[in-house]
């Protein structure tokens, strides 16, 4: 497998570790993870654009040696659609927050969706607005205390795979920064799906959530993620923990494909 | 060969819980910013790499020679 070292060479600007993200911060594992889901593919990175929103989930694309958007706040997903669809030979994928993603960004979610437009959508779910100093998200956990929530949410989070699902997103999976190696197997088929894949991962954010949320040791936050998840292949035993794993797998007429064959009708 | 960058290294120990086999663990060792490094056992080690995958900063590097 390759190193660390190798991957930085490759693929990292340089002199930009250790980044700038807090100590126990989960965004570097998914830089990391998504670095090696590239390499494994044999992709090349400079037929690739790295698409990000505002937060600190959206700090990633920034570090990656190759062709890279940081845009504004909740449109990445409309930047990404407009690359895709003026060169449909680059591969995009996007970084996303949970507030970029679900909160200022939904509409450009679910609209990405329906149109299955071929991109690959990273959402680094870590629930709260960590960047702003930790607000409550749209997946912000019931009964969680945050600084817009300080006696304890009482509002439904959303679950932000059952959204894409439900929106029909061809390819739906989620893990945590606990499960590196099953997160890089699922970008993998992400980046090889034509059409939108959607890939969430659960990441901590010890600065702004957890440490108002009763863990406040690094080792604790790594182990409430192992612990407070169940594979949907055993769901049905534990439904109280939450589901992870390859939750949708579906084929679709894709964008970029039924835009090709509509000009080649009409210019008949 | 493990090794550990001192100067990229946030001291989180996800490394250290991530490893199966207790390869790496923590150490009296401080870096220039005050932070606790971890130290490996290298014999303990079988090179899965689960550990560089876990380590948010690139810090730990596994050369399998
Ligand atoms: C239009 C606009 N509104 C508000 C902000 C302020 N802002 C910056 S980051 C952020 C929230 C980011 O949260 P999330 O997407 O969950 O990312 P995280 O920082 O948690 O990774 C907000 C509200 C902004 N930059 N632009
Ligand atoms: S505030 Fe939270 S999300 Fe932002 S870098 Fe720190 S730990 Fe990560
Ligand atoms: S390569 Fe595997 S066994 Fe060796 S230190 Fe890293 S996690 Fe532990
Ligand atoms: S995971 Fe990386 S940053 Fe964290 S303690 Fe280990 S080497 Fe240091």
């Amino acid at each position: 497998m390759i190193s660390n070292d190798e991957i930085y060479e490759k693929y990292i600007r340089k002199g930009t570790m250790p980044t700038i993200l807090c100590a126990g911060c989960g965004n570097g594992i998914v830089l990391n993870t998504t670095l090696r889901a590239i390499d494994e593919l044999k992709k090349d990175i400079d037929k690739m654009v790295f698409v990000s929103g505002i937060g600190c989930s959206s700090r990633l694309s920034s570090y990656i040696k190759a062709d890279g958007l940081h845009t504004t706040h909740g449109r990445p997903i409309a930047f990404a659609t407009g690359i895709k669809a003026a060169n449909p030979d680059l591969d995009i994928v996007v970084f996303t927050g949970d507030g970029d993603c679900a909160g200022i960004g939904g509409n450009h979610l679910i609209h990405g969706i329906r149109r299955n437009i071929d991109i690959t959508v990273i959402v680094l779910n870590n629930y709260n607005y960590g960047m702003t100093g930790g607000q409550a998200s749209p997946t912000t956990p019931l009964e969680s205390l945050t600084t817009t929530t300080p006696y304890d949410s009482f509002e439904h989070p959303f679950d932000l795979s059952m959204l894409a699902m439900a929106a029909g997103a061809p390819f739906v999976a989620r893990w945590t920064i606990s499960h590196p190696v099953q997160l890089v197997k699922s970008i993998k088929k992400g980046l090889q799906v034509k059409g939108f894949s959607f890939i969430e991962v659960l990441t901590p954010c010890p600065t702004s959530y957890w440490r108002r949320n009763r863990i406040r040791d690094y080792e604790g936050i790594y182990r409430w993620y192992k612990e407070n998840t169940v594979n949907v292949k055993r769901a049905e035993s534990e439904p109280d923990k939450i589901c992870i794993g390859e939750l949708q797998n579906i084929q679709k007429k894709e964008w970029t494909e039924q835009w090709k064959e509509l000009v080649e009708r009409v210019s008949k | 060969m493990i090794t550990i960058k001192e100067n990229y290294c946030k001291g989180c120990g996800y490394c250290i819980i991530a490893c199966p086999t207790k390869a790496l663990k923590r150490s009296n060792k401080i870096n220039s910013r005050g932070i606790e490094i971890p130290i490996v056992e290298e014999e303990k080690c079988n090179k899965c790499h689960i550990c560089e995958l876990s380590c948010p900063d690139f810090a730990i590097n596994v050369e399998e020679e």
